[in-house]
């Protein structure tokens, strides 16, 4: 069917999860299959003195017990990390080995230390609780910024104040010297709060080797099932790769947390091999908390300098980046090169210095948490900028329109150079925060706030802009930025005999609606029914590569791999159909589902074409039988989504508490085949920015005791602690893909947590009060108010 | 989240629940609705050897009004109890701190008497039922008898209950007169317990309150009645500038509990806030 | 030691043996094979493991499988007629009130309670009753809407009969 593209298609998806027919990796059993249950550290940081598994082993049900010291004889090495960020002086990244298994020490709490295998999920766990484990407890360390002091607990201890990386970006010295001529200068020094992903479905592994076959088959709940295989062989088993099948099947939620290359993926592959049987742990969500990636954790002083016409001139950045006791896949990647370039924002400002020290604690380990460093540049530009407005009584949406980088459209004009590095494919700024201006009749609620504010009412507005990197990544840039991989990815357009056409993707849905997305976009280029397209990913047998889900990169990455399966083709279907109308190819053309000799009514469908390609007995000479074209696409460039945000709250002077009133989300994601799927993506971006906002954030103590990990301390969105969100966006297309799309799956966070801080400080202003930090909890906004009054 | 290995028992009647209790001591744990038991069995926080079924009694699930009393059986669930015409036309407050408790789900299979039995510092119950002066009723081997909610909270997690002893009923005097009632609570924002929770009941008579209860779960070990609040608006119209200057005196004598959600400082203002909140309420129940 | 049990899920009528500490939602998951009740937590909090039990809406994480002998269970995968989705699946189709699908048996049951008990929700009554329901995906908003949509439909359908 032509013309699919840009409607909002229901889910093709849904009717297996509306009826209980999702297939997580959790309800997959194997014949003979072993359960297993991780003994994990619940100290921060202490000696493992010695390992007792005697009594446990002979527990009922109980296979095999495997400590740290079995992992070390074994020669496995740990888990590797994907992404190289240098020292300064060009000394390398440290990266200490995180093995499956600890063996002498434990590093944070929830640090695996042995894992017990058997007949049941009950009875494995009932043998780990006879497994005795001698601690000696030692000092931890917790705060980034601390962790770097003399005296400080090493993580590792050859590593010399817990510093895995420092990293710059900009020119120091012209943004020093630009910083002093500034009019006025704003200083902000904060803490952007450790988050928990929560995806709701717990990681669970299973891994499953055959010995007949010498081969390996490993279910896992991943965003990227292919990585998973290329690490995991290549750097932890050492396993070739065409023995090893990895599949990730419905996966319940990701938000970045499921992309990594988890210790367990290759504990269960490795488990399996000993025993001869197929293992599956599944995480409690008690684990979850404790070993599923955080996100954020940055501890930055920042400053802007303005000149005396309100124009930003000047940047400076400095962050202590917490990534936890080893560095996760992409950990070294995120404070850097997905926060820093990102600190030109949508403005003008000239000079720009960043400086990034990347730290060991003894926490869970820190990587990309969904817009990945993103959030952090934004909430750092959009509460500077506001804080600014507030010091210069200034208007903040005035200030912001000065500052906006002027339209280009990347094809006539040129992209934008930022002065950190990125080049901006297409953007025009001002509209997106004019409509949602609009949308929240700005002017009429802030005479509303001055008459609320005249009888006791805290209404505040909270602006936000933002824009950000995604449709990760040009390889080539990506490669000479420290990435170990490139960051393509694959598509395989298979047109089987009757004009059914399968499609397999290297990307990865876990949510995002693939399935039926880019169905609509096979759909409407061969003008067939979406019925007759089939998305097939997931699965390392069937998808032949894919760099996986991440980095709002499906559509604009992937998709366009698809683009270039299709061009190919319609290439060949071309001249098929020419050979079969005794036509020249030239003078066809293809619409509406068949190749038509122009000016005629002579043509042939595509099943007929795709018929003949498998039965050829009248046959262009020279032309290959079949119609199955695999592709590779290496995007040009990043793709810079933007959009504004704007949160109305009120805030309740005697509690504390914030109540979000209104929530308005216009955003720019360039082109969109499915609004539906993309206003979806917005909503739960946006929530999960609230989150961060008002309610979520890890707590640690100070002998590393993660304080909140449960649901029970750890607070959720809920359905009552949100509004109805107001959405709308504009259409900037991409220039530099065939779809012109940006993506759509991390601007909802990005924008939105700043919207929402900027409401509250807003809303506290007539307090003198300028600056709280996340999450903006009912005493900490109380205490605030109580302290100013 | 798999609790460990216990025998399992139905008991069909009140007698036979307690024999088991007797039996087996402190190894032996009452399951009534298990939404306060389950979970800490799941997390292996409470680990009984022998668990005994009262769901299934029967007569144990009843809301009745009795000689000025509202009877509620002690398996009667929060749902009952928030959906019970009777309860919302005798005291309405017990609707309120019923409906209030953590989630649709939770309400649906918790029940009364196993929440009273656990006695959570944070669970809604215990203030409803410090404010309405309600009677547990416990039976034991020797007998029954009748405790008054204000000798039954003992502190964290500890009651008057023995350990072979089974909660069968609720009694709450039905006030007379031109009463009140409302519950308020400030929610914990990730268990939904209580920050802080205030029921209150006042009478008035000749425009005076003439009766004041008012009682606090969340903010301290245990529930408690303030009575400190009680008497200062005890004998004066229940308007706000009275019942502002009552709550003011909020959990002042108290020792006040502390995490990451409220400190004291806060939860002591907290008590204030609620108190006034709930005491406007009834006297707009009045 | 295992406990017999007889009760019907779905309709049909189940006779096992069980562990007592078997809960009932793995009692679903592991010995039916009903896997679209899910396990989302370890503090009765996410709401994942939502079925009906005798008509009300409970937590099956929160309830031993001993513990349901005798009652009427239903799960996600009986809520459907044949072919037919129930009004609420449908509206979870139409809305787009879902999208990794990992809450969403858990979300689609507690709505039918909520729709048993008040056929005419309003969007606050919508969203606390879904205070037992996390969802990470949606912000919510399409899975109220999602509720409204099943609410007007189901409406209809009880005026049509």
């Amino acid at each position: 069917m032509t013309n699919m593209i840009g409607k909002p298609v229901k889910r093709v998806e849904d009717k297996r999860f509306i009826s209980g027919k999702g297939r997580y990796t959790d309800d997959i059993v194997l014949p003979g299959m072993l359960h297993a249950h991780i003994i994990r550290s619940h100290y921060a940081h202490a000696k493992i003195l010695g390992i007792d598994t005697d009594q446990a082993e002979k527990m009922e049900g109980v296979v095999a017990i495997f400590t740290g010291k079995d992992i070390a004889e074994a020669g496995i090495n740990g888990v590797p990390c994907g992404w190289q960020v240098d020292f300064k002086n060009g000394e390398t990244m440290k990266e200490p080995p995180h093995p499956l298994l600890v063996a002498a020490k434990a590093r944070y709490m929830g640090d695996a230390v042995a894992v017990v295998i058997a007949e049941s999920k009950a009875l494995a766990k009932d043998a780990a609780e006879m497994v005795m484990v001698d601690y000696e407890p030692l000092d931890a360390i917790v705060d980034a910024a601390m962790a770097v002091e003399d005296g400080a607990p090493l993580v590792h201890e050859d590593i010399p104040g817990n510093m895995a990386f420092d990293w710059e970006l900009g020119d120091r010295e012209k943004t020093n010297q630009t910083m002093a001529k500034a009019h006025h200068t704003t200083t902000l020094e904060f803490v952007n709060q450790r988050l928990i992903p929560n995806a709701i479905e717990p990681r669970c592994a299973i891994g499953d080797y055959d010995s007949t076959n010498d081969k390996y088959t490993l279910y896992t709940s991943s965003q990227n099932p292919h990585l998973i295989r290329l690490l995991m062989c290549a750097f932890v088993l050492g396993i070739p790769e065409h023995k090893v099948r990895v599949v990730s099947p419905d996966v319940g939620g990701g938000f970045g947390s499921k992309i990594f290359h988890y210790t367990e993926e290759a504990l269960m592959t490795w488990c399996s091999k000993q025993l001869g049987k197929p293992i599956k742990w599944t995480a409690e969500r008690s684990e979850s908390f404790m070993t599923d990636c955080h996100g954020r954790d940055h501890v930055t002083k920042a400053q802007m300098g303005f000149d005396e016409n309100g124009k930003i001139i000047g940047l400076r950045v400095k962050t202590f980046a917490n990534l936890g006791a080893y560095l996760s896949t992409f950990a070294p990647c995120v404070p850097t090169y997905l926060h820093g370039t990102l600190l030109q924002g949508l403005y003008t400002t000239t000079a720009i210095h960043v400086d990034v020290t990347g730290v060991f604690t003894h926490t869970t380990p820190v990587d990309a948490y969904r817009g990945a460093g993103r959030p952090e540049a934004t909430y750092l530009l959009e509460r500077l900028i506001d804080k600014a407005a507030l010091e210069m009584k200034v208007d903040p949406a005035a200030l912001r329109f000065k500052n906006f980088i002027p339209p280009f459209d990347g094809i006539n004009e040129p992209g934008f150079q930022t002065e950190v590095a990125l080049q901006y494919d297409s953007g025009n700024y001002a509209p997106v925060l004019k409509r949602a201006m609009e949308m929240v009749d700005y002017e009429a609620l802030r005479e509303e706030q001055a008459s609320g504010r005249n009888n006791g009412k805290l209404i505040g507005i909270g602006i936000s802009t933002y824009i950000e990197a995604c449709g990760i990544a040009p390889s080539a840039v990506v490669g000479s930025l420290g990435a170990r991989a490139g960051l393509y990815e694959s598509a395989q357009v298979r047109v089987q005999p009757t004009g059914k056409v399968s499609v397999y993707v290297g990307s990865h849905a876990h949510g995002q609606g693939h399935e039926t997305t880019f169905a609509q976009i096979v759909a409407d280029k061969f003008g067939i029914a979406m019925e007759d397209v089939e998305i097939v990913h997931g699965d390392s047998e069937s998808v032949a590569f894919g760099m996986g889900t991440y980095g709002s990169r499906s559509l604009a990455v992937g998709g366009s791999a698809i683009m270039k399966g299709i061009e190919k083709v319609l290439e060949k279907g071309a001249k098929i159909a020419a050979h079969k109308l005794e036509a020249s190819e030239n003078d066809l053309e293809f619409a509406e589902g068949k190749w038509t000799v122009k000016g005629t009514d002579k043509s042939i469908s595509f099943g007929d074409v795709a018929l003949t390609a498998y039965v050829p007995h009248n046959y262009p000479e020279g032309l290959e039988p079949g119609m199955d074209f695999a592709s590779f696409y290496d995007p040009a460039n990043f793709t810079y989504p933007f959009g504004a945000h704007i949160a109305v709250v009120e805030v309740d002077k005697e509690t504390g508490k914030v109540d979000l009133k209104r929530f308005i989300a216009c955003d720019d994601v360039g082109n969109v085949i499915n609004p539906m799927i993309v206003d979806g993506q917005i909503h739960g971006g946006v929530a999960q920015g609230i989150g961060q906002a008002l309610f979520e954030g890890a707590i640690y103590d100070e002998s590393g005791q993660l304080v909140n990990g449960s649901y029970m301390d750890y607070t959720m969105p809920r359905a009552d602690d949100l509004p109805l969100f107001e959405t709308d966006r504009t259409v900037t297309p991409c220039p530099h893909n065939p779809l012109g799309v940006k993506g759509a799956g991390e601007a909802g966070t990005i924008g939105s947590a700043p919207a929402v801080v900027n409401a509250v400080m807003d809303a506290l202003a007539p307090f003198g009060i300028k600056d709280l930090e996340m999450p903006l909890t009912p005493e900490k906004v109380w205490n605030a108010i109580h302290n100013n009054q | 989240m798999i609790p460990n290995k216990f025998d399992y028992q139905k008991a069909t009647t009140v007698e036979e629940a307690i024999e088991y209790l007797v039996e087996y001591g402190d190894e032996a744990k009452l399951l009534a609705g298990g939404h306060s038991l389950l979970p800490a069995m799941k997390l292996r926080l409470n680990n009984p050897v022998k668990l005994v079924d009262i769901n299934r009694i029967p007569g144990l699930k009843y809301i009745r009004e009795e000689n000025a009393m509202l009877c509620l059986g002690a398996a009667t669930t929060h749902y009952d109890i928030e959906s019970s015409e009777l309860v919302k036309s005798k005291i309405p407050m017990l609707c309120q701190v019923a409906a209030s408790i953590g989630d649709l789900q939770v309400r649906n299979m918790g029940t009364i008497g196993g929440s009273l039995a656990h006695a959570d510092p944070a669970a809604d119950w215990p203030a409803g039922m410090l404010a309405t002066e309600a009677i547990i009723v416990i039976q034991g081997p020797e007998g029954t008898k009748n405790v008054p909610a204000k000798d039954f909270f003992m502190g964290l997690y500890t009651t008057a209950l023995a350990e072979n002893e089974i909660i069968t009923e609720i009694r709450i005097p039905i006030p007379e007169g031109n009463i009140g009632t409302a519950y308020a609570k400030c929610v914990q924002p990730a268990s939904r317990f209580a920050l802080v929770g205030c029921a209150t009941i006042i009478s008035k008579n000749n425009g005076l309150c003439d009766r004041v209860k008012l009682a606090f779960t969340g903010v301290s070990v245990n529930a408690f009645c303030d009575e400190a609040v009680e008497h200062a608006l005890t004998g004066h119209a229940p308007d706000v500038d009275n019942i502002t200057i009552a709550a003011e005196k909020a959990a002042i004598n108290v020792d006040v509990l502390s995490d990451h959600f409220a400190s004291e400082n806060y939860r002591r203002h907290l008590a204030k806030v609620y108190a006034k909140k709930a005491l406007m309420e009834a006297a707009n129940n009045l | 030691m295992v406990s017999p049990i007889h009760l019907k899920v779905n309709g049909q009528p189940r006779s096992d043996e069980v562990e007592p500490r078997l809960l009932l939602v793995y009692y679903l998951r592991e010995v039916l094979n009903l896997t679209g009740t899910h396990v989302g937590c370890d503090t009765s909090s996410c709401g994942a493991c939502v079925v009906l039990v005798d008509g009300k809406a409970v937590k099956s994480c929160t309830m031993l499988a001993v513990q349901a002998d005798g009652s009427e269970i239903t799960t996600i995968e009986g809520l459907a007629n044949g072919s037919e989705l129930h009004p609420i699946q449908e509206g979870f189709k139409e809305q787009h009130g879902l999208q990794c699908g990992f809450c969403t048996p858990g979300m689609i049951m507690t709505a039918l309670q909520l729709l048993e008990r008040n056929p005419d929700p309003n969007e606050a009554e919508i969203r606390e009753a879904l205070d037992g329901n996390y969802c990470r995906c949606t912000g919510y908003h399409n899975v109220v809407k999602a509720i409204q949509y099943a609410a007007k439909k189901m409406k209809k359908e009880v005026f049509h009969d």
